[in-house]
This record gives structure tokens, C-alpha cells and sequence, in this order.
């Protein structure tokens, strides 16, 4: 008879398929995983904690380093919950509304880039991740022109943005969105009808609408698993109410919807860019905003859709130039909590499609 | 602007259902009551469940330190009527307990382990109170107020 014991295998911190420093400690039957537990931790820079030695201002930069795919979004969150707790919300200029709208959705394309692209590289399609870092690469090219950085552009600024963009970016923006969607079709030709990636995500990791609720799924991952909410339509921050857009929701929950749902939204984002690009008027990008932020004593609580879930910030205000308490909700840190029950009684190869279906980014996870 | 919960009807159907144990708490979002600390899962769970407010998403979980007490806010969200309330909790600075809110929600899971690595509030009943971000050996609670960042 043989014998067959447990086996505790260790994916360690460093491991080319998690997604930066994350380990997690699988418990294994053969190659079929009895448990997991994460443990993270491995980059927490304590920005909660530095918040309270920075003044307002000098936190936009932190911001950028959270989620270090989408930095543009990250800032907006965080400048538009200032904005909350000044009362300034509607002084902000029309130009400036339009510019944000463009880096916000610009930032949603480029991290779905890296969501697809590095899902196909776990499949080992590494093909596909070439075919969509070609895009993600243009884009960063943008966002370089927006804020001299490919990651962290530090643009946004309480009353606006930090400075106006000239003709040349608007045009190559145009160019780089008219051919967006046969690109997108590229991907849907080479990855998504591809048998072997749906052979290797259809009907695992199902997450069903109870379940997403209870442990906290927003953005594409609640989307995916039939839930329709995106808070871009149903409660619109800045300017959104004006933009015509579908809001793509999935039935089964499984890691090939939550995959699908990249792909989809990016065509959104890409007619959000245009009509943006249609509307946007002439003026200024900056309120009238003083030299010194000092928010009255209170509290705010605001999120955005952001491109891994709803980044919230809850800001309290002590009156003085530093805020007294940051609290920041990422959606990753709280959607890889249900890593391990959605891991348990799979294989060993599914779980690290589940890890990238989830697309964890570490900044924010450990912030 | 947040759509908001009438307060006055809520505060007085979580007193005549659970007895005394919540009332409204001013303060600048004007969307926030004040909820006993040994009460707050009963008062959850009658938030999360009754048809009128179908609390059902758990926005967030913070804790903050004021000189006076620790508190720890919810922040709720209904799903099906997109209004908001925000429920606070104090706890005194002695010995910060709460019961854990995890049989509602499993996000709750995460959040209060980060509350308990970070500002030390221990939340009872919990399955795994262990720190998730520091590592397990640290002494200390960073974000507490007396804890100085150095350099």
C-alpha cells in the first residue's frame, strides 16, 4: 500500500507568476491544493502612517506608488477626497474635468494591458504578453508626455491639474485611439477564442454573487461574476454622467469572465477617450485654490473606479496643513483575501491563473 | 452628493429592536451613527438583512486614534438603494475590543486583521487575529499616535 502524505510547498516571495512579493504557503495532495494561506506584507512602506508627517500636497506623490500600474487614478482618488473635504468640488474647471476623465481612463487601458498581457505569460503564451505590452507601451509613451514619468506622473493637484496639455498630445492621442479597437480585436483573436486558454479558465475558480459580496469584490472581478454595478454609472464623480458607455457584466464568475472583462472594458474606455476628446473645451486647468491647503475639522470618505476595484480614501482633517488620520482601501487587499477559498481543492496550475485573474498589484495590497 | 439613510427612523427602529445601542453621531458627513460596542454584530446583521436599508456592501473598515478614545468606523453601502451610513464604534484607549463583524462579512477578515496589526484594537470572536502586514515578531503598534517615525 502506498503511503501519501501532505506537502507544504512554499511560493515564495520571489516567483516570476506572483505578481510581485507575495508568498503563499499551499498545502498540497499530490499536486491538488487542501489549503492556502497568503502572507503579505513584503512591501509595506507604512504610507498611512507617513501621511500623517506630509502636508496634503506632498502626499499626491505617495499616491502614485500605490498601485503602481494605474498612478494617474490613484491621485485622482486621493485629490478629489481633498477636494471633498475643502468643499471645492464644483470650482473645478471644465478643461481640467475633461483632462482628468482622459488620464483616469488612459490609466484603466494601460493596466489591463498588464493584466492580459501577464495572463497569457502564466498560460506561458508568452506571445500574448508581447502583443499587449506593445499598447500598454504607447500608452506609457502618453503618460510620459502628461507627466514627464511612465509610472508615476504626479499630475493631478487639488483644483485641477498641474499643467495644460499641448496640440501634439491630442494628436497622437487621436491616432493611438482611432486604432485601439482592431488591436483590441488582436487580442480577442489570439487569446481570447484561443482554445487552450479557455480550456485552462472556463469553470475555474467559479465566484457566485454571494460570495463576491461577502468577501468584497468590486470593479471587473464584481462584474464578472453577474453583479452590475460600476460607479462611474450609477453614482458618477467629476464629470462621468456626460459620457455614453456600457458597462460589460459577466454570468459564470470563473477566471476566463473575470479575463474577458479586461478585454471589454478597454473597448469602453477607449469611446470614453473619444468622446472626451470630442467635448473637451478651451480654459483653464487650475481652481483657485490657496497656496496652503488647510481643510476645515471633519471627515470624508471617497472612492473611485479605478481599474482593480474601488480605491477609497478615508481622510480625517484636524484643521492643521497634515491630515490626522489616512486610511487608504485598496480593492486588491481585500479580494486577496478570498485567494484561499477560491484556491482550495484546485490544482496547482489553476491557482496561479486565479492569482492573475484577480490581478493583484503589491503596492496596494501592502501600501 | 452620497445619498444618505434617514437617520432619525433608523436610530429609533435599531433601539426598539436590539434595545438601547445606537444613536446618531455628529459630525461634518452628517451620515453617521454611534453604535455600543458589544451590540455591533446584532446591529449589523439587522442593517444588512432589513428589506428598507439593505446595507449590503461593506465599503470600508478604519480605525482611528482620537485623544479621547479609539474608534472604529464602518462604512456601509447598499447595493440595491446606493445610499450610505457610516457607523462608528468607540472604544476606550485602556483595552480596545470589539466583537468581530466576520460571520456577516468575510471582507471584514483582512480589514480587521490590518486594524489589529496597525493600531492594536483586538476584535473578539475573531478566527485568525494574527498581523498580516508587519511581521509576526513586531513590537508595537505603528499607527498609534505615541509610536515616532524615526528620522
Amino acid at each position: 500500500m502506498l503511503k501519501t502524505q501532505e506537502l507544504a510547498l512554499n511560493m515564495g516571495p520571489v516567483h516570476p507568476s506572483t505578481h510581485g512579493v507575495y508568498r503563499c504557503v499551499l498545502t498540497l495532495d499530490g499536486e491538488y491544493i487542501q489549503k492556502a494561506v497568503n502572507h503579505i506584507g513584503y512591501l509595506h512602506r507604512g504610507l498611512e502612517k507617513l501621511a500623517e508627517s506630509r502636508t496634503y500636497n506632498q502626499f499626491i506623490p505617495y499616491t502614485d506608488r500605490l498601485d503602481y500600474c494605474s498612478g494617474l487614478a490613484n491621485e485622482l482618488a486621493y485629490v478629489m477626497a481633498v477636494e471633498k473635504l475643502l468643499g471645492i468640488e464644483e470650482e473645478i474647471p471644465e478643461r481640467a474635468q475633461y483632462l482628468r476623465v482622459i488620464c483616469a481612463e488612459l490609466q484603466r487601458l494601460a493596466s489591463h494591458g498588464i493584466c492580459v498581457g501577464s495572463f497569457a505569460l502564466d498560460i506561458a503564451g508568452s506571445t500574448g504578453f508581447f502583443y499587449s505590452f506593445r499598447e500598454r507601451d504607447r500608452v506609457l509613451e502618453l503618460i510620459t508626455r502628461i507627466g514627464g514619468n511612465r509610472l508615476t506622473p504626479n499630475y493631478m493637484r487639488m483644483g485641477g491639474v498641474a499643467w495644460d496639455l499641448d496640440e501634439d498630445f491630442f494628436k497622437e492621442l487621436k491616432q493611438l485611439m482611432d486604432e485601439f479597437p482592431a488591436y483590441l480585436d488582436e487580442y480577442d483573436g489570439l487569446l481570447t477564442g484561443n482554445e487552450i486558454l479557455q480550456t485552462r479558465s472556463i469553470g475555474v475558480a467559479p465566484v457566485s454573487k454571494e460570495m463576491a459580496l461577502s468577501y468584497g469584490f468590486t470593479g471587473p472581478n464584481l462584474r464578472a461574476c453577474g453583479v452590475d454595478s460600476d460607479l462611474r454609472r450609477d453614482e458618477p464623480y467629476g464629470i462621468y454622467d456626460r459620457f455614453k458607455f456600457d458597462v460589460p457584466v459577466c454570468k459564470n464568475g470563473d477566471t476566463f469572465d473575470r479575463f474577458c472583462m479586461r478585454i471589454r472594458e478597454m473597448r469602453e474606455s477607449v469611446k470614453i477617450i473619444q468622446q472626451a476628446l470630442k467635448d473637451i473645451p478651451e480654459g483653464p486647468v487650475m481652481a483657485k485654490v490657496p497656496k496652503v491647503i488647510k481643510p476645515p475639522v471633519g471627515e470624508v470618505f471617497h472612492r473611485i473606479e479605478n481599474a482593480k476595484g474601488h480605491l477609497g480614501f478615508h481622510l480625517v482633517s484636524d484643521g492643521s496643513t497634515k491630515p490626522y488620520r489616512t486610511r487608504i482601501y485598496s480593492p486588491t487587499f481585500v479580494m486577496l483575501g478570498a485567494f484561499p477559498e477560491m484556491a482550495k481543492g484546485t490544482h496547482i496550475m489553476d491557482a496561479v491563473l486565479i492569482l492573475a485573474s484577480i490581478d493583484i498589484v503589491l503596492g496596494e495590497v501592502d501600501r | 452628493m452620497d445619498k444618505i439613510v434617514n437617520r432619525e427612523a433608523l436610530v429609533g427602529e435599531l433601539n426598539q429592536k436590539l434595545g438601547n445601542c445606537a444613536e446618531i453621531f455628529e459630525d461634518t458627513t452628517n451620515q453617521s451613527i454611534k453604535v455600543k460596542a458589544d451590540k455591533i454584530v446584532e446591529v449589523m446583521r439587522e442593517l444588512r438583512d432589513n428589506p428598507t436599508y439593505e446595507l449590503n456592501h461593506i465599503m470600508n473598515l478604519s480605525s482611528v486614534e482620537y485623544p479621547e478614545n479609539f474608534t472604529v468606523v464602518y462604512h456601509l453601502n447598499s447595493l440595491t438603494y446606493l445610499h450610505k451610513l457610516t457607523v462608528k464604534v468607540e472604544v476606550e484607549k485602556a483595552n480596545p475590543q470589539v466583537p468581530s463583524i466576520v460571520s456577516l462579512w468575510n471582507a471584514a477578515d483582512v480589514m480587521e486583521r490590518e486594524a489589529y496589526d496597525l493600531m492594536g484594537i483586538v476584535f473578539t470572536g475573531h478566527p485568525n487575529l494574527k498581523r498580516i502586514l508587519l511581521a509576526d515578531d513586531f513590537v508595537g503598534y505603528p499607527l498609534r499616535k505615541d509610536f515616532k517615525l524615526q528620522a
